[in-house]
């Protein structure tokens, strides 16, 4: 498979949560508007990136029985730093996330790819997966951020987007709005899937 | 504050999967089945039990003393899997049939945001040892209570003629949706 497969491939083919439901609880958590998305996203890629790279240097070393163990520490060591790095920088957004940076640690999506990916492959390959990946992570929040922060605030980044007298859907950025947006979300595309399949087979 | 308070708190207001949202991942794969569900339900309860009271020991009793307080996610993280684990062979030990009708999820467990959450949660908010237990074991009590309500929903949900591209995840989401809708009448109650 060419590089530039393995970093696309997360985008869209292989979302990982629209189309393998994977890291829901960060998704839905924190995707009321598109600064923490954004945030979120770019944490849970640096985490990514770092552990897939350094797991797939070690993978011969460690013994197949601890490697569970082993990846969860490395993954947790590169979460405390986003942790400490976000505190430093950017306060108000490390403040909105709260206790969504410490869970990255348990975040179905990284050690996923560490057990599916980077044990198997080579740095180069799981550097570009890492990043694919988490890209397509924060594609997927900031899709949903974008629809949550529209209906509920009305806003987009803090921008007046609807007419002043729109009455922001303020369920839309409680948790309520998380779960309908993600499922109207999921039935789109199990739609566009559909209707691209029929059509490859009309022209197969 | 009182016991009542933190209880409908926990359960209800603050749920763990309907509110701060944490633990979907069971929460949408094991609620499949009504005995599946009861079953998570209890191994959660069990261990979120018992990982705010042995994350709170650690915080107070090695993390501050010894001013190391950065080291919190991997000690807490470290913490809950080899509780898991631990607990998984005691109970395998002592009580086959338990450990027969909840193996399967004992380690899931560890990847439960709950459950780390939980811990986090006690710390960032201060609460005491006796208040730590109790928010543990209640917000797993109110995990449980929105697992089975979901399972019970599910079942039925089999029967009923669903629009072909709202099977499976979408409506799924969708009753989550509307029970997160109607969980959040509770935030209104005043204690």
């Amino acid at each position: 498979m060419s590089s530039f497969k393995e970093l696309t491939k997360g985008l869209v083919k292989e979302n990982p949560v629209f189309v393998m439901a994977l890291g829901l609880c960060p998704t839905l958590a924190t995707s009321t508007s598109i600064v923490n998305a954004v945030g979120m996203g770019l944490a849970a890629t640096f985490v990514l990136l770092c552990s897939n790279i350094l797991i797939s240097m070690i993978k011969d070393l460690v013994p197949s029985k601890v490697r569970i163990p082993c990846y969860i520490v490395l993954i947790a060591s590169f979460t405390t730093i986003v942790d400490m790095l976000m505190e430093a920088f950017v306060p108000a957004v490390h403040k909105s996330l709260g206790v969504f940076i410490p869970l990255i640690v348990v975040n179905c999506i990284i050690l996923g790819r560490a057990e599916a990916f980077a044990s198997k492959n080579n740095v180069w390959n799981s550097a570009l997966d890492g990043i694919g990946m988490g890209l397509g992570f924060t594609l997927a929040l900031v899709v949903i951020a974008f629809f949550r922060e529209l209906l509920g605030t009305g806003q987009l980044l803090g921008f007046q987007i609807a007419p002043l007298s729109y009455q922001p859907v303020l369920v839309a950025i409680l948790a309520p709005g998380a779960f309908l947006t993600l499922g109207l979300i999921m039935s789109i595309i199990s739609i566009m899937k559909k209707k691209s399949q029929s059509g490859q087979e009309i022209r197969g | 504050m009182n016991i009542f308070a933190l209880s409908v708190s926990a359960i209800l207001v603050n749920n763990f999967i309907l509110s701060r949202i944490m633990g979907l991942c069971p929460y949408i794969g094991v609620s499949k089945k009504l005995d599946s569900a009861f079953g998570m339900g209890m191994a959660v309860i069990f261990v979120m039990t018992l990982a705010s009271t042995i994350t709170w020991i650690i915080q107070h009793y090695l993390l501050v003393p010894f001013n190391i307080g950065y080291l919190q996610t991997i000690a807490f993280i470290l913490t809950i899997a080899s509780l898991v684990q631990f607990v998984e062979m005691v109970i395998q030990k002592m009580a086959p049939a338990l450990y027969k009708s909840l193996g399967v999820y004992l380690p899931l467990i560890t990847t439960n945001c709950a459950v780390l959450g939980v811990s986090i949660i006690n710390i960032n908010d201060g609460l005491s040892f006796i208040e730590s237990v109790l928010n543990g074991f209640l917000g797993g009590v109110g995990f449980t209570l929105v697992l089975i309500i979901m399972a019970g929903l599910r079942e039925r949900l089999e029967k009923a003629d669903i629009p072909e591209h709202m099977q499976g995840m979408p409506i799924a989401f969708i009753l989550a949706g509307s029970m997160a809708l109607a969980f959040l009448g509770f935030s209104g109650l005043k204690i």
